[in-house]
């Protein structure tokens, strides 16, 4: 099977067979994860640079993991802390690190497109671990390959997205990879949170949850952010949590064998119950995270075999 | 002085809307008498035009020029060659600069920069609040003295109603003309695109179209409290247009102008993050354009502009949010503008009625004409010579076009200020 890209910066450039090559591959390395000798070397010799121009722990934490357990060197860059700060631009940023002759960057950015303007300017793979408002595909692809294995299948599900779709690039991307996969899709929020031109994304909008969640096969929450929490999106956090919150009463609307997701890190008591969060029976969050290291060994050997190629 | 014969020319005369063939004679740098058939040779100079199109020098309101504060982006002499050589014969600067011009000291430094570098007219315009910032006014009277030909704060909004509105007043009282940029400053607060489907799936900061018409509305209002002259400096959306309609009708005195990039490109065009295609107000939707083309066809949207706004290449080589807005378009303006000509949808007197003779009316200006008497601000032009754009040959001290390697038809062979010719095509 080719995989015919030198970068992974969003599932918008990514085909129905991209996604389920990705997938497949990381069932494997769920099952190698799974055992206690963990390791392989299928990136041995190459280096895998991780720059985060944003806070994270664990994203940075699932990349750092998958490219050991393939045999790359890795090396964390904190970038907030670094040259940015000294007045360097993304451009020469990327430009001296390429000169150090990395196979791999994964990059983090608080701009959307900043990492496709990074893309431009080196000569390895980069992998697009965040972009602003953007995109986050291996949040995608991990998110998707949870659901295949929870339900089966990966088409023809209900799917309800629920909370701060409008500055979420988790939503962006699952978006676009569960349409791609042919699911039908529910935005739920309040307006000011879930603008309506995701409408021409094909997407259903609710602002009714208790509305939105009837007959779903896939509940996935999504974060919001403090600093939205406050008067300027929604009046406060306990009205939120009353109308958009997820409980099991809300939950008990759904398919009875519905799942719950969430990207993580949560805020018990605003988006989600947090009972309802550890319940193993509906929860697949700590499954997610598993998923997440799979997700992104396949990814980057996906990636290093098309650069082993050309060189 | 000059005596010359410009003859088989394509005269574009946008006071008559006539595209007719003749022949058209200049006597010390002014426009002496024009004709039909057979010129008479009258011992002057003869430019034979081969069928090409002889039109008056473009009128262009809103360039910035980078002088004081950022030379290196544009200077008056860069600036100028580029004007030249786009059939731009008057330049109508802005006065964003750094420091802002708003002060007669400062309009007197670049009157003296622009007279002893630019080879074509330029009118230096005013800042109407000091520093921009939209607290106390200007010296609208020593200014205009300076020779400030209008005020504007450019892309500043000034949010206080009381003071634009006081601005407003003082101004008429001083006959001057203030141009504004009509855009709710709330609404429109950080956004680098339109909002829409393209802005949501870019995940990019957006402005409803909407707060075009709120920014117009409000000062609409403020225009019939006030009586005073005001240019909108670009209307891009469909929906203000209506707003407008009304305001002329209702006999205010309002003229509005828009941008030869809303004419000619939409917000699809920002494609993967092209900075190059950042401008403000950003660009729009293609029903949005179509309807903006339509009002320039009507007569409704008074005049096209360049917005020439040089950036370097360090302040686009950015993130799309953090990247600076603007497009430099003194020379793209005519060939862009001309692809409106060959979709059929403008024609070319048309065109220079929106080019050249609305705006030189709007600054009470000569020229803009083809009569008798009008300074001989005159542009040759093959409106059909194809060629493909190469940034990189630009007279400008900045690149910054989105048309750069795009295919275009139209060219620029010959500019005259008043009678000298200040750019031939090599």
């Amino acid at each position: 099977m080719r995989f015919a890209h030198r970068h992974l910066l969003g599932i918008e450039h990514l085909s129905q067979s991209d996604i389920t090559a990705i997938l497949d591959l990381a069932e494997k390395y769920v099952d190698l994860n799974r055992q206690s000798a963990k390791h392989s070397d299928v990136l041995s010799g190459l280096t895998q640079i991780n720059m985060f121009f944003e806070n994270s722990t664990r994203t940075q934490a699932s990349f750092e993991i998958a490219g050991k357990r393939l045999g790359a060197d890795v090396m964390n860059m904190a970038m907030q802390a670094s040259s940015i700060k000294k007045g360097e631009t993304l451009i020469d940023t990327a430009m001296t690190l390429n000169a150090m002759h990395p196979d791999l960057l994964v990059v983090r950015h608080p701009h959307s497109g900043a990492v496709d303007l990074l893309a431009q300017k080196v000569n390895c793979a980069v992998l697009n671990a965040g972009d602003g408002k953007h995109e986050h595909p291996t949040q995608a692809l991990l998110d998707a390959l949870t659901i295949r294995r929870a339900k089966g299948r990966l088409h023809r599900l209900n799917i309800a997205i629920c909370g701060d779709v409008a500055h979420s690039r988790v939503a962006r991307s699952n978006l676009i990879l569960l349409g791609k996969m042919e699911n039908r899709i529910r935005l739920i929020g309040p307006p000011t949170l879930v603008p309506g031109q995701f409408a021409e994304f094909g997407a259903e909008i609710y602002d009714d949850m208790n509305e939105g969640l009837r007959d779903v096969d896939v509940v996935m929450m999504l974060r919001l952010q403090k600093e939205r929490m406050d008067g300027g999106f929604i009046p406060s956090e306990r009205e939120y949590y009353h109308r958009y919150g997820l409980d099991a009463a809300k939950l008990a609307l759904a398919k009875p064998d519905a799942i719950v997701m969430h990207p993580g890190p949560m805020n018990r008591g605003v988006e989600i119950d947090g009972t309802l969060a550890d319940d193993i029976n509906r929860s697949v969050i700590q499954e997610q995270v598993e998923m997440g290291v799979a997700v992104r060994m396949a990814a980057m050997e996906l990636l290093a075999r098309n650069q082993r190629e050309a060189a | 002085m000059s005596n010359l014969i410009f003859t088989n020319a394509r005269l574009i005369d946008p006071e008559n809307g006539t595209d007719n063939l003749g022949w058209l004679h200049v006597s010390d740098g002014r426009i002496a008498v024009r004709g039909e058939g057979e010129a008479p040779a009258k011992g002057a100079q003869v430019i034979d035009c081969g069928g090409q199109c002889l039109a008056p020098g473009i009128v262009d309101i809103g360039v910035k020029v980078c002088e004081p504060g950022e030379r290196h982006k544009e200077s008056y002499k860069s600036a100028g060659l580029a004007a030249a050589a786009g059939g731009v014969t008057t330049i109508v600067t802005r006065p964003d600069t750094s420091p802002a011009i708003d002060t007669p000291e400062t309009l007197e430094f670049v009157t003296r920069r622009a007279q002893a570098d630019a080879p074509v007219n330029v009118l230096p315009m005013a800042a109407l609040t000091k520093g921009r910032d939209g607290r106390e006014m200007t010296e609208i009277g020593f200014l205009q003295d300076a020779g400030a030909v209008a005020f504007t704060d450019c892309d500043h909004v000034i949010a206080n109603t009381k003071v634009f509105s006081r601005a407003l007043t003082y101004a008429r009282s001083c006959g001057a003309l203030v141009i504004a940029h009509p855009q709710d400053p709330g609404l429109s607060d950080g956004a680098a695109a339109t909002s829409g489907k393209f802005a949501a799936l870019r995940g990019l900061p957006a402005v409803s179209p909407m707060a075009e018409r709120m920014g117009l509305d409000r000062d609409i209002a403020l225009l019939e409290m006030t009586g005073a002259a005001y240019h909108a400096d670009q209307i891009t959306t469909a929906r203000a247009l209506p707003a407008l309609e009304r305001a002329k009708r209702n006999g205010l005195d309002i003229t509005a102008g828009t941008s030869v990039h809303h004419l000619t490109l939409n917000e699809l065009d920002v494609a993967d993050y092209r900075t190059f295609f950042k401008v403000k107000p950003p660009l729009r939707s293609e029903d949005d354009r179509q309807a903006v083309i339509a009002a320039v066809r009507d007569g409704l949207i008074d005049i096209i502009s360049s917005m020439h706004t040089p950036q370097d290449e360090e302040s686009k080589r950015l993130p799309f949010e953090e990247a600076a807005s603007g497009a430099v378009a003194l020379e793209t303006l005519l060939p862009a503008a001309l692809r409106l000509y060959h979709a059929e949808q403008l024609d070319l007197p048309t065109l220079f009625r929106a080019m050249a003779l609305n705006p030189a009316k709007r600054l009470g200006l000569a020229s803009g004409v083809l009569s008798k008497g009008a300074p001989a601000d005159l542009v040759l032009f093959d409106p059909d010579v194809p060629f493909v754009l190469d940034r990189f040959a630009l007279k400008s001290k900045s690149q910054n076009t989105p048309f750069d390697g795009q295919r275009m038809q139209g060219k620029v062979t010959a500019t005259y200020v008043a009678g000298q010719e200040v750019y031939r095509r090599p």
